[in-house]
């Protein structure tokens, strides 16, 4: 099944190109890693799938399980299953990780058609989902992201995404600025949570990552377009060989 | 205008729900105030001579007073108070026995405004007393309170009954001089609550006052005075909303607490008057006094307030710190949306030693709202040991509003500790988009974020209030973000 289909995507920012013809297909049951230097659009491709202000598409189209995505509201696209790792997680001061998990999660059960969860299923539920990022149940209860350390923002994010079961979980740089330790924990977290009836974007500048997460495909941005797309080797190429020589292949092509 | 600014834009714009009004034969007198005036009120009220010598010698001490227009961080048309109605009560038959003889057209309102006066329905363990422009028309629970000792009536039959316990304490903590708007209330303030709560009596029950202005153009000008004796405790909350009108009305109060050794008092207020529409048209002016003394050692007085109504408020709930070891809060949030503005803020005065004070103040600014927090934290000579802890954080939302903060410190002994701290923070476009992200539309998320903000002081409310307020805070931002 196609879980997400994009089709010659154009996306500026203010006056700035930043995506320039983008398209790519992302099948249930796959990962499918994005890598590129800094500035390649990237993250950008990641902020225009969940919606972001920001960024205004000026051509294009993007199906996510048969929908036109960019007739949704950033809500509506979290509400039907896709789901953005912020590469900075923003900080919500005096609301606990508890309450703003559930209010979450209600919010999607109630588009699936689904009751409310209460409080008490609610933890027992995130009981499960806290051994995955190896927290225990304090966590809940402080405030969202605030005085965390760039390693526990990031768990938070795949504690999030473990809870709300994301259909398409789109994990933007998630690697950067985590020590081994954390980035194993990570990485264990998004393994546990694949499953046939998912997919996972994985948008990061290092192969460090997909050792651990190993992607089904690897695509090259390079200027807001996809220069190479390969299995998980070629991830390891571009370890070895950097990203220039894909440029220079793009420009003599 | 960036997306997320036109949705909180467009969230704040709800009608608010308490607009109505209540067709109810009233007795008004005319239009207008001098001594004749203020002696009909009293004349009305059947009260003794001493108290209509008091309310004269406000009234002439107001002729010669100006009204506060200069220093305070709002802009008004001058009021004209010979344009105001002083007195205005809904009829009745017969005096008041009990609940059963109340106009069942009040009864109506209240229920209307979620505060239904029959005692089965009530919050458990809420006693009301409900003032209906210038009179109380019900007060619940009076028999189970009266059993513990304590007082819970109206000012009017607290001048009947107890006419000892107020000659002592009116006037005591905010002098019938005190300011422009307190000399005002003092010459024609009508009714309000009376507490008292007797040596070692923990109140039974929260006690509440619930005030609606109803009449056009009628001012309301209540005098609330409670009194906590020795040992005491007693928590007490306020709510107030009013119809929409083109005009403005004005709402002057007076409010005074006494704490004697060794008793607490906590005083809450929702306050949810009507703000005015978008243009800034109508809407009540709250120029209101509140002032607490913690006459007795080790005594604590504690301020929360909610404020989110009002087309302008002008309030600083205060502390005098007399007794040693006594302990003063001032915990608030002050909402302006629309074209609202707010001064309010506390003063904390140390005088007993090793005294206390903390005071917490979020101010949110949405819309074309102004929001000034003005606090002053003073330690006398005698105050050794005197600790305050002042946290000021302002949040805006929109780039139209305005957030202002004016700290006055005076420290006359060199042993206290005084600390202040202040952030100003703009409701984040990454914020809201983070928590859309999550499947929470902009309304929710809006409300989230200023309810997470906001949490330090909702978590000194009364349980049943904080669920309330979390509400209100949520009904007046809406349209308040793009």
């Amino acid at each position: 099944m196609t879980m997400l289909e994009i089709r010659n995507l154009h996306a500026k920012v203010g006056d700035k190109p930043i995506l320039n013809g983008i398209s790519l297909v992302v099948n249930a049951g796959e990962v499918h890693a994005i890598m590129g230097p800094n500035g390649s659009g990237k993250s950008t491709l990641a902020q225009v799938l969940a919606g972001h202000p920001a960024y205004e598409v000026t051509e294009g189209q993007i199906l996510y399980q048969g929908q036109d995505l960019l007739d949704m509201e950033p809500e509506e696209r979290a509400q039907a299953g896709l789901f953005l790792a912020f590469q900075y997680p923003v900080e919500i001061p005096g609301v606990s990780n508890a309450y703003f998990l559930r209010a979450a999660l209600n919010e999607i059960r109630k588009a699936r058609g689904e009751e409310e969860i209460d409080p008490i299923d609610f933890m027992d539920l995130v009981e499960a989902k806290l051994k995955l990022v190896e927290w225990g149940p304090e966590i809940m209860s402080r405030a969202v992201n605030a005085g965390f350390s760039g390693g526990e923002k990031k768990r938070n994010e795949i504690l999030q995404m473990a809870v709300l079961e994301p259909r398409l979980a789109i994990l933007d740089e998630t690697d950067s600025g985590l020590d081994i330790d954390a980035l194993r924990i990570v990485a264990s977290g998004v393994n546990a949570l694949r499953r046939p009836d998912n997919a996972t974007i994985v948008v990061t500048h290092y192969q460090r990552l997909l050792n651990y997460i190993v992607p089904d495909r690897v695509h090259v941005l390079a200027a807001g377009r996809i220069v190479k797309s390969g299995g998980k080797e070629l991830a390891l190429e571009l370890e070895a060989r950097g990203y220039e020589w894909l440029s220079e292949e793009v420009v003599s092509a | 205008m960036s997306s997320s600014e036109s949705s909180v834009e467009s969230l704040v714009n709800r009608e608010y729900q308490y607009g109505f009004v209540t067709d109810i034969e009233s007795e008004v007198i005319p239009r207008g105030l001098d001594e004749d005036v203020v002696r009909l009120i009293s004349a009305k009220k059947q009260e003794p001579a001493w108290l209509l010598e008091w309310r004269l010698k406000a009234y002439r001490r107001w002729l010669e007073m100006k009204e506060p227009h200069h220093w305070a961080n709002i802009t008004y048309p001058a009021i004209d108070y010979q344009d105001i109605i002083y007195y205005s009560a809904p009829k009745t038959k017969k005096p008041l026995g009990s609940l059963d003889e109340v106009d069942p057209e009040l009864l109506r309102t209240y229920e209307k405004l979620g505060i239904p006066l029959s005692e089965q329905k009530l919050f458990a363990g809420v006693a009301v007393d409900a003032i209906f422009d210038s009179v109380s028309v019900a007060t619940t629970f009076k028999e189970t309170l009266a059993k513990s000792g304590v007082i819970f009536c109206s000012m009017s039959e607290a001048v009947r009954e107890h006419p000892d316990l107020v000659q002592k304490y009116l006037g005591s903590v905010v002098p019938y001089n005190d300011n422009f708007f307190a000399a005002l209330n003092s010459a024609v303030f009508s009714d309000g609550s009376f507490v008292y709560v007797p040596k070692g009596v923990r109140c039974p029950m929260e006690l509440s006052t619930y005030f609606r202005i109803n009449t056009a153009d009628a001012g309301q000008f209540e005098r609330t005075l409670i009194v906590a004796d020795e040992g005491a405790t007693v928590s007490y909350l306020e709510g107030c909303t009013a119809p929409k009108r083109d005009t403005n009305q004005l709402h002057a109060a007076v409010v005074e607490l006494v704490a004697m050794r060794g008793a607490t008092i906590k005083y809450s207020t929702v306050q949810n008057w009507y703000a005015g529409d978008a243009e800034g048209k109508g809407g009540i002016y709250n120029f209101v006094t509140k002032r607490g003394k913690c006459a007795g050692d080790d005594s604590k007085i504690s301020w929360t307030q909610v404020e989110t109504g009002s087309a302008i408020t002008w309030k600083y709930p205060s502390v005098i710190l007399q007794g040693d070891r006594s302990v003063g809060e001032f915990y608030s949030v002050a909402v302006v949306n629309g074209r609202q503005q707010a001064d309010t803020g506390t003063k904390m005065i140390h005088i007993g030693r090793d005294t206390r004070s903390t005071v917490v103040s979020k101010g949110i600014s949405a819309g074309h709202g102004n929001n000034s927090y003005r606090g002053q934290v003073k330690v006398l000579g005698k105050a050794a040991g005197a600790r305050n802890y002042t946290q000021c954080d302002s949040m805006l939302i929109g780039n139209r509003c305005g957030a202002h903060t004016f700290p006055y410190i005076d420290v006359q002994n060199p042993t206290a500790a005084v600390e202040h701290e202040a952030s100003t923070s703009k409701i984040g476009e990454d914020q809201i988009f983070y928590l859309k992200q999550r499947g929470l539309n902009t309304e929710n998320a809006i409300s989230m974020i200023v309810n997470g903000f906001c949490k330090e002081v909702f978590k000194e409310l009364p349980m049943e209030f904080a669920v309330e307020a979390q509400k209100l805070l949520g009904v007046s931002l809406e349209g308040s973000v793009g």
